[in-house]
């Protein structure tokens, strides 16, 4: 049981950086909106292998359900993508930036004391998330009103940048 | 769970909701503006009725006390003064009024939750409500600069999120919790050096919160928004966004991360001296006026940031004001001085239909009292008496002196001399130039009560400055 989690992480691990290396590597822009969605799905699996199970519905809804449907819409609306994502002068100083910042958060989390819990919850989630989110006194209601208020904003300011003049 | 410490955030939302709904069925439009204005008297009421108390609710995610209070108060007086000053503009976006005044509610509302809650959470969607609002206005008009600003904004704004998410991350991860009090309670000993990934968290932290309030160097959005953006959007970016920005700050860094005041500390110090002189310096190139105030607005976060590296010390002999409490003060001071800079820069540039600074010329003649506001206003930017801008910086430097921080002081000094080149360099083009026509430039009776309200509140707290600094004091006393 231990190891079989152990090599299904290795391998959606493997898989999840694969992916996302190809999503910004690839020249056609439709091919690494495609990696993206097998980028989500794998993250997915983290999150299954973690006994994680509502995160991991919420993301192939949420991300592989809307977020890549709505990415893959707006390539096909826009025009010239045949063209795919142009080459920047500031390639190899993004690269090295982007190296620098892997070394040093490869160095922290390696060299930090993390909490860790010992044994793997198995119970289902999704409960004590509602419990969580909804409970008055102890729970998260603050911010769940709170991003009430900012669907409204994001709706009335889509619908204004939409709209003709 | 009490609901009525939540009454002034609840009030503005539904403000928001009925100035929409009155939207669909008013043909007057001039009348969404008034009732969004005189609606703003609710929740500073229930502000108002609020004062004094100290509690907490939902679990301790919000609280209620003078520091969040008095920056409630603080941002409820912005976006009346905000609305006023675009009743003068709005016609360049008549269809959408309803939804203008509306966005700026709402934004109103996601700073005011940025300045009471304390919990990771919270503030983070706060934080967003607030961007989101802001995005879709600094893109309002729908004209290229203004979308381009609009876009620049939106994506730049994300990124910060992505890093400010990031911090956050980091500091659950090793608190193993997202309040901040319980995370004071559990930073482990040994300071940062033992703990790397305490000392990340705390520099994406800096990062994220930079991006609000334009500390270089994460301030490059701020020229480009600032000059594509509607005008009064651009004074409330300026001020209210920047306010709430350190309001967050100062409840962050105190509450979670207090016991490491003396590295943070020294972060913001240096971010300080460099953010001030970096905006200070290129503003002397530009020709636009709101690039300029853009440039100049990067300048006083630098000023502003002094007040966090003078982290407060409970020493009874210090001369002057704490370190926060001359920020709070500054920021008070600031917003009505670029609050009123604004206003008038708004029916100035109605009439010429141009933001350079050269079409300015002769403005004096073609309208002598806005062109005495800006002149006040400019005094005050650079911090000679008899305005709000001196009293503050004396203030700051003071707290910065008591701290020890002599050299910051200095560079800071430095900078006032060089600031004063160039908004002067405004006041002898409106002056001295040649006036280009001989027409007056109109302006309504909104934009000229707003603009009274802010000079006259920079000469009132240029001569008078104790009752408000001794709010700021009480304000900020919450903070160990």
């Amino acid at each position: 049981m231990e190891t079989g989690i152990a090599i299904s992480f290795w391998i959606l691990a493997a898989v999840t950086i694969a992916s996302a290396l190809a999503v910004v590597l690839f020249r056609n822009i439709f091919h690494a909106a495609l990696f993206l969605v097998l980028c989500f799905f794998t993250i997915a699996g983290i999150f299954v292998i973690l006994s994680a199970d509502f995160l991991a519905a919420a993301q192939v809804l949420i991300y592989v359900g809307a977020i890549a449907v709505l990415i893959i819409f707006a390539i096909m609306l826009t025009r010239e993508t045949q063209r795919g994502s142009p080459s920047g002068r500031l390639r190899l100083p993004a690269l090295m930036v982007g190296l620098l910042f892997l070394a040093t958060m490869v160095f922290i989390v390696v060299s930090t004391d993390w909490q860790v819990i010992t044994e793997i919850p198995d119970q289902p989630t999704t409960s004590a998330i509602a419990q969580a989110l909804f409970s008055g006194e102890e729970g998260f209601v603050l911010p769940f009103e709170i991003a009430a208020a900012l669907l409204l904003a994001a709706i009335i300011g889509a619908i204004v940048l939409v709209r003709e003049r | 769970m009490n609901l009525y410490l939540l009454a002034p955030e609840i009030s503005l939302c539904a403000l928001a909701i009925v100035v929409i709904l009155l939207d669909l069925f008013i043909g007057r439009k001039w009348i969404l503006g008034v009732v969004a204005v005189a609606g703003l008297i609710v929740p500073a009421a229930f502000t108002l009725a609020l004062w004094g108390v100290n509690e907490t609710s939902f679990n301790g995610m919000l609280v209620v006390d003078q520091f969040s209070l008095f920056f409630k108060l603080f941002f409820l007086v912005i976006a009346a003064l905000v609305i006023l000053s675009s009743t003068d503009y709005s016609f360049k976006f008549s269809a959408f009024r309803g939804e203008y005044y509306a966005l700026v509610l709402l934004s109103a509302m996601g700073m005011m939750l940025m300045a009471s809650t304390r919990e990771l959470i919270s503030i983070y969607i706060a934080v967003e409500l607030t961007g989101i609002s802001l995005y879709v206005l600094a893109g309002f008009l729908k004209d290229p600069k203004s979308s381009e600003a609009g876009l620049k904004y939106l994506l730049l704004g994300a990124v910060a999120s992505a890093v400010l998410l990031y911090g956050m991350a980091m500091v659950f991860g090793l608190s193993g919790t997202t309040h901040l009090n319980e995370i004071a309670a559990s930073i482990p000993a040994g300071g940062l050096l033992a703990n790397p990934a305490l000392l990340m968290g705390i520099v994406l932290l800096v990062a994220g919160f930079g991006f609000k309030i334009a500390a270089v160097p994460f301030q490059m959005w701020v020229p480009d928004v600032y000059e594509g953006a509607p005008t009064p959007i651009t004074a409330y970016l300026s001020v209210a966004s920047k306010a709430a920005g350190f309001a967050v700050i100062l409840r962050v860094f105190y509450e979670a991360l207090g016991p490491l005041s003396l590295d943070w500390g020294i972060i913001f110090a240096v971010l300080a001296a460099i953010t001030m002189t970096l905006g200070n310096v290129v503003a002397i190139a530009q020709t636009n006026i709101k690039r300029m105030l853009a440039y100049s607005s990067i300048a006083h976060a630098g000023y502003l940031m002094m007040g966090l590296a003078a982290v407060s010390t409970l020493d009874p002999g210090a001369l002057g004001p704490s370190g926060p409490g001359a920020l709070v003060f500054f920021l008070a001071a600031y917003a009505l001085t670029n609050l009123g800079a604004f206003i008038a820069i708004i029916a100035i540039s109605n009439k010429i239909d141009s933001d350079e600074i050269s079409d300015y010329s002769g403005m004096a003649r073609r309208a002598p009292i806005l062109s005495l506001a800006l002149l006040f206003c400019l005094i005050s930017l650079i911090g000679i008496p008899p305005t709000a801008g001196f009293i503050a910086k004396i203030y700051i430097f003071t707290a910065a002196v008591d701290y020890g921080l002599i050299w910051l002081v200095i560079i800071a000094v430095i900078n006032t001399v060089i600031s004063a080149y160039y908004y002067l360099r405004v006041a002898r083009v409106m002056y001295l130039g040649t006036p280009l026509s001989e027409e007056r430039v109109p302006s309504s009776w909104a934009l000229r009560a707003a603009l009274a309200f802010a000079c006259l509140g920079v000469l009132f707290l240029g001569l008078y400055p104790w009752a408000l600094l001794r709010i700021a004091e009480t304000a900020v006393s919450i903070f160990p």
